[in-house]
């Protein structure tokens, strides 16, 4: 077993949901409760990573975070480094490839919170932020809980954006899932068939643990 | 000085939202002095933008256009780009279903506005709004835990913890079944009087007006047709509209057709009908007859002061607590509220042919021309 690669992807699923939870839970709260007429762009927007091939999102992200783009520049200026063949490329990849598996779980739980909660929560003089913490989280967390588990799950499996990206550096960007597809190209099939059964029991356990959240309705 | 100072214009995102169809929004305006009324009833029929309004006050709903000021505070303006939020207005509402929150227990739902408090003091009024309440003994208790009037008593407490300087209150009695609502009327006039909050309230129930208004405002399809104190509304209301949200039972139809000392005879389907002019001869008159006002008898009363005395038939029978309303044709549908006793006197029976007699003095006679019927 290819501890460094299992360390590694556990390390890149981590840091990807706590970033998706900074970043996912406004995002989707805002998706839930407004108005504007531009929310549905916003919506297909976060949407994307659902139909597109991992490989085309690699692709376009290669080719705007080269060092030659005005990404690039601003990034090696600021961090002093490249996002390509890097983790923090990998990460940032992982992130927006994500945001789907994450964002949706949590826009729905918010939107099944009676708005009425809310303005009564306003009217008892809560800002907006005590709100969401007091009333909107506490009502919705299986759905959110379910939206930090797919996010976590989806990343450990990850394979096209992370070798588009990263490209398969051992101890940097070579993840569980690059690992194994090195092992079946070297016909080394023992060390496949062990990495492939963890993955395998991961991901069943995740699913059974996400369909009892989403089946189980609040303790009250 | 003003307590408030309301001049609005609300339209509804969708037209589709709007109940009723026929109306897109709500446009009202009035002030109010600092003291009193300290209870004002918006009356209204669903869909008829009465909640709308409270939401505007309550900041819940930007209107496109006007302004609210509550004494020195500017709420809203529209055309100085100001909208306070909710949480910055200091007011105690109360969502229509109160709206508890279901994962908090009773004692933190009563709390939940106690941001601004130690967490000493905080408990100190928790304490005394549970007594107030009458909530003692539930304090570890879960919304869905409570029966309708402790689910109501709650909201309340909620509501006035941080002791706003005004009270919205959105249909607070509808909820409960009948005998509950009674009783939280009952409470509910005692609660506003004994804390002193000038308190709004949203119904579609005339019962909260008259037992819990100073002031009655008559709300439909966005506008305010009346408003005044209770006695002067219910009494005399302005339009055939405000009529029917006030509760009279029959409006009728007709053309004057002599004036005799102020007194106008009308003929409606062969029956006169006498009652204080609204106009000359020859124009047309609506005519308000409240149910209450319509006595029955078996046989004419010829010998009496009273003008109006029609020969009917019973039609139908309806028993409403101590009174039966009965359903009578006189050529026109006329409904009428006796007392039980009196009904059982009378000893009538559907079919039956009786006389109903209605003082000149009772009957609410308009213009026509001021009114529309819809």
């Amino acid at each position: 077993m290819d501890w460094v690669a299992v360390g590694l992807t556990l390390k890149l699923a981590a840091l990807t949901t706590l970033v998706l939870a900074v970043i996912g839970l406004p995002l989707a709260y805002w998706l839930a409760t407004t108005r504007r007429v531009w929310r549905p762009v916003v919506d297909a927007a976060v949407a994307i990573p659902l139909l597109l091939p991992p490989t085309v999102l690699g692709f376009y992200f290669l080719i705007s975070t080269g060092p030659n783009t005005p990404i690039g520049r601003l990034y090696e200026r600021v961090f002093s480094g490249t996002l390509p063949f890097s983790f923090s490329g990998v990460l940032l990849a992982s992130v927006l490839y994500n945001l789907p598996f994450a964002v949706r779980p949590f826009a729905s739980g918010f939107a099944a919170v009676d708005r009425r909660l809310v303005e009564a929560a306003r009217c008892l003089g809560a800002s907006g932020a005590r709100t969401f913490v007091s009333v909107v989280l506490p009502l919705s967390w299986p759905s959110v809980l379910a939206g930090l588990v797919l996010a976590f799950a989806h990343t450990v499996g990850e394979f096209g954006v992370v070798l588009m990206v990263g490209g398969n550096i051992p101890g940097l960007t070579r993840t569980i899932a690059l690992a194994i597809y090195d092992d079946v190209q070297a016909f080394d099939y023992q060390a496949a068939n062990e990495a492939s059964a963890l993955l395998l029991i991961f991901a069943v356990s995740v699913l059974v643990v996400t369909y009892g959240l989403q089946r189980r309705t609040l303790p009250l | 000085m003003t307590l408030l100072d309301v001049d609005i214009e609300f339209r509804y995102p969708h037209a589709a939202d709007s109940a009723d169809g026929e109306h897109h929004g709500v446009t009202c305006r009035w002030q109010d002095p600092i003291a009193e009324p300290l209870v004002t009833v918006f009356l209204g029929a669903s869909g008829s933008g009465k909640t709308t309004i409270l939401r505007c006050l309550a900041g819940l709903e930007r209107p496109q256009r006007g302004h609210v000021r509550f004494g020195d505070t500017v709420w809203f303006d529209a055309a100085r780009g100001i909208h306070l939020a909710p949480d910055r207005r200091h007011v105690g509402v109360l969502l229509q279903d109160y709206a508890l929150f279901p994962h908090l227990t009773v004692e933190r739902n009563v709390a939940f506005g106690a941001r601004h408090l130690g967490r000493e003091a905080a408990a100190r009024r928790a304490a005394e709004l549970l007594d107030t309440f009458r909530l003692r003994g539930l304090e570890r208790r879960l919304p869905r835990q409570l029966s309708g009037g402790q689910q109501q008593r709650v909201a309340l407490a909620r509501a006035v913890f941080r002791r706003p300087r005004l009270l919205l209150l959105d249909e607070p009695l509808s909820a409960l079944d009948r005998p509950t609502g009674d009783e939280m009327r009952e409470e509910l006039r005692a609660v506003i009087h004994a804390l002193a909050i000038p308190a709004y309230i949203v119904s579609h129930d005339r019962v909260d007006a008259l037992t819990l208004a100073d002031r009655t405002v008559l709300v439909d399809r966005g506008r305010i047709v009346q408003s005044g104190s209770t006695q002067e509304v219910f009494d005399r209301p302005a339009t055939a509209e405000a009529a029917r949200l006030v509760g009279v039972d029959t409006i009728l139809l007709g053309r004057i057709a002599a004036v005799e000392d102020g007194l106008a005879r009308i003929v409606v389907a062969g029956q006169e009908i006498r009652a204080q002019a609204p106009a000359d001869a020859g124009h047309e008159a609506a005519l308000c007859i409240r149910a209450e006002d319509v006595a029955l008898a078996r046989h004419d009363v010829a010998d009496s002061s009273v003008m109006n005395r029609w020969r009917a038939v019973v039609r139908t029978e309806a028993i409403e607590g101590p009174f039966v309303r009965v359903g009578l044709d006189c050529g026109f549908r006329l409904a009428a509220l006796v007392t039980r006793d009196g009904w059982r006197r009378l000893a009538l029976r559907p079919g039956d042919e009786a006389w109903a007699v209605v003082k000149a003095a009772s009957i609410r006679a308009l213009p026509r021309n001021e009114i529309r019927l819809t």
